[in-house]
């Protein structure tokens, strides 16, 4: 393609100072993905119709945000997503599609793009206790095409509730409503999640409502890492009731 | 460098150059190829009519909602709406007629065993297994041998209220004392019952197993849920300890971790995941899987 000779300046000339010089080349294309970055994410903190507020939906207890925290270091999220899109064949597998307000207090959230396994948001509920430790310290002793890996490790290590109080801190300067007293009981309230028949099991209950709270493990007083983790997997997708929510008035 | 004006057309390409030149070499000024360009143009037309027709643009207080007015939560309730007017005379008809009428009605019985194994594929075959043949502490759900009972109407209700699930109200909730852990009985009276207990099936026992004690033993602790003879208990969950299906394991170690540790497995309750033609279609799915009384 011949340009015409002109004598005004032409495009490349009015574009060279960015050739040219390599820091303002760097300012131009931050100003241009933020420009891009800012209209697609900005609208989302103010527009309403973004932000549905849900009943029932509360912070983690210690003992589910440990799990969580294990959740992310063995890499679940490689594999499973969190995320129930609205599509027919999805809602009759996993259940009702996923909210957004169920993981508003997920800092990050676990929404995963990868399904080598199946989505995980309405897992809670669905299996017993036993087959979660039965299934997380080898899946093929009771699904035997899985190619989940084990992890046996997680029944055999204790919880280290050591972070869990400093964890709880920081969400809170997050925007995640613990309170200060939460913040406090911390390691004990995980300690009455994971036992049944403890004496503090009602103030932990007003804590954290609807929360379960039993002997997650078969060995009483050993608190495991599976213990922990398996309290978050029986609480995803179990918040909201459904029987209550509008679908048709939450239309948007 | 030289200026932009100075292109002139590259003698052996036939087209200009860009006007850059480093160190005397030219760079050309070679045109995208046709097809590219056309279908990047299009591309951009494409988006502009996107825009237009779906949810696209943020505004102040909402955003642009398209001309076509789709939304995703509409779509799939619809999407659900059209599955369920499909299946809904069928569903209707499982939902209106007893267990019992839909096993014997042969076309709501091959709809509820339809139904019954895509549910039981998803919901209940990870602890059950693909083919229901269950595994070490979840039970075979082909064989005759059933812990609460194999009937069209207790296979409903398990299915319904779980067992031992403390979430309804109405689940099975009686469950076998840890004998061992609770230091109700001691070492040796644990190991002479795991003796007596094989004996009861004719399995071989231990050398020097006192089954005088184990049978003591039985009777005192054992007997009011399993039996006396181990036939077992459907009321309470109580398994048939006589016969050659073993839940957990005939070996004298397994047996004996179970009377020290008690307890029994957990099954959810499905009557607040799934709705009731589906939890019909499951119970007469299982209760047709060979062992339904």
């Amino acid at each position: 393609m011949t340009h015409p000779i002109s004598h005004s300046p032409s495009l490349w000339q009015r574009h060279q100072i960015f050739e040219k010089n390599s820091i303002i080349l760097v300012i131009g294309i931050l100003i241009a993905i933020s420009i891009g970055g800012l209209v697609e994410v900005l609208p989302l903190f103010y527009l309403k119709s973004t932000i549905e507020q849900v009943d029932g939906i509360r912070p983690l207890t210690p003992l589910e945000l440990t799990g969580r925290n294990i959740y992310v270091r063995e890499g679940c999220y490689n594999c499973h997503s969190q995320m129930i899109r609205p599509l027919r064949d999805e809602v009759e597998r996993y259940g009702h599609y996923s909210l957004a307000a169920e993981s508003m207090y997920d800092h990050p959230f676990q929404w995963g793009s990868k399904r080598t396994g199946p989505d995980l948001a309405r897992v809670g509920g669905k299996y017993s206790d036993d087959w979660h430790r039965d299934h997380l310290r080898n899946p093929r002793s009771v699904v035997p095409a899985s190619i989940m890996p084990g992890y046996p490790w997680l029944e055999q290590n204790l919880v280290d509730l050591s972070h869990v109080s400093d964890d709880m801190a920081v969400l809170a300067a997050e925007g995640v409503p613990y309170s200060p007293e939460m913040i406090k009981a911390a390691i004990s309230d995980a300690k009455t999640q994971g036992s049944a028949d403890d004496a503090s099991t009602a103030t932990f209950a007003k804590r954290y409502p609807k929360a379960i709270s039993r002997d997650l493990g078969g060995n009483v007083g050993r608190l495991t890492e599976a213990d922990a983790l398996i309290a978050y997997l029986q609480l995803l997708g179990t918040q909201v009731d459904f029987k209550l929510y509008d679908d048709k008035a939450n239309i948007r | 460098m030289q200026d932009h004006s100075d292109k002139k057309a590259n003698e052996k390409a036939g087209y200009g150059t860009t006007g850059h030149e480093w160190d005397g070499i030219q760079e050309l000024n070679t045109p995208l190829p046709r097809w590219w360009l056309w279908t990047w143009y299009a591309s951009i037309i494409w988006a502009f009519c996107y825009w237009i027709a779906y949810p696209a643009i943020p505004m102040v207080s909402s955003f642009t909602k398209g001309v076509l007015g789709w939304s995703s939560r509409e779509a799939v309730i619809a999407d659900v709406q059209g599955l369920q007017t499909l299946r809904g005379p069928m569903t209707a008809k499982i939902e209106a007629a007893s267990l019992a009428d839909i096993e014997k009605t042969p076309e709501l019985l091959s709809f509820a065993r339809a139904q019954g194994a895509a549910a039981f594929a998803v919901n209940c075959s990870p602890c059950h297994g693909a083919g229901a043949q269950g595994s070490k502490g979840y039970p075979n759900l082909n064989d005759d041998d059933w812990l609460w009972g194999g009937s069209l109407d207790t296979i409903h209700t398990t299915l319904q209220h779980g067992i031992r699930w403390d979430a309804d109200k109405d689940t099975r909730s009686s469950m076998m004392p840890a004998f061992g852990k609770d230091g109700t009985l001691k070492a040796n009276e644990i190991s002479a019952t795991a003796d007596y207990v094989r004996s009861l099936s004719g399995l071989p026992t231990d050398k020097g197993a006192d089954l005088a004690l184990g049978q003591s033993v039985f009777a005192a602790n054992c007997a009011a849920c399993h039996g006396d003879n181990g036939e077992g208990n459907q009321d309470v969950g109580a398994p048939k300890l006589n016969d050659k299906v073993w839940l957990y394991g005939s070996d004298k170690a397994l047996i004996m971790e179970r009377i020290t540790l008690g307890g029994g497995g957990v099954m959810p309750a499905w009557s607040t995941r799934l709705d009731v033609p589906t939890i019909k279609s499951l119970a007469v799915y299982v209760h047709t899987l060979g062992g339904g009384q």
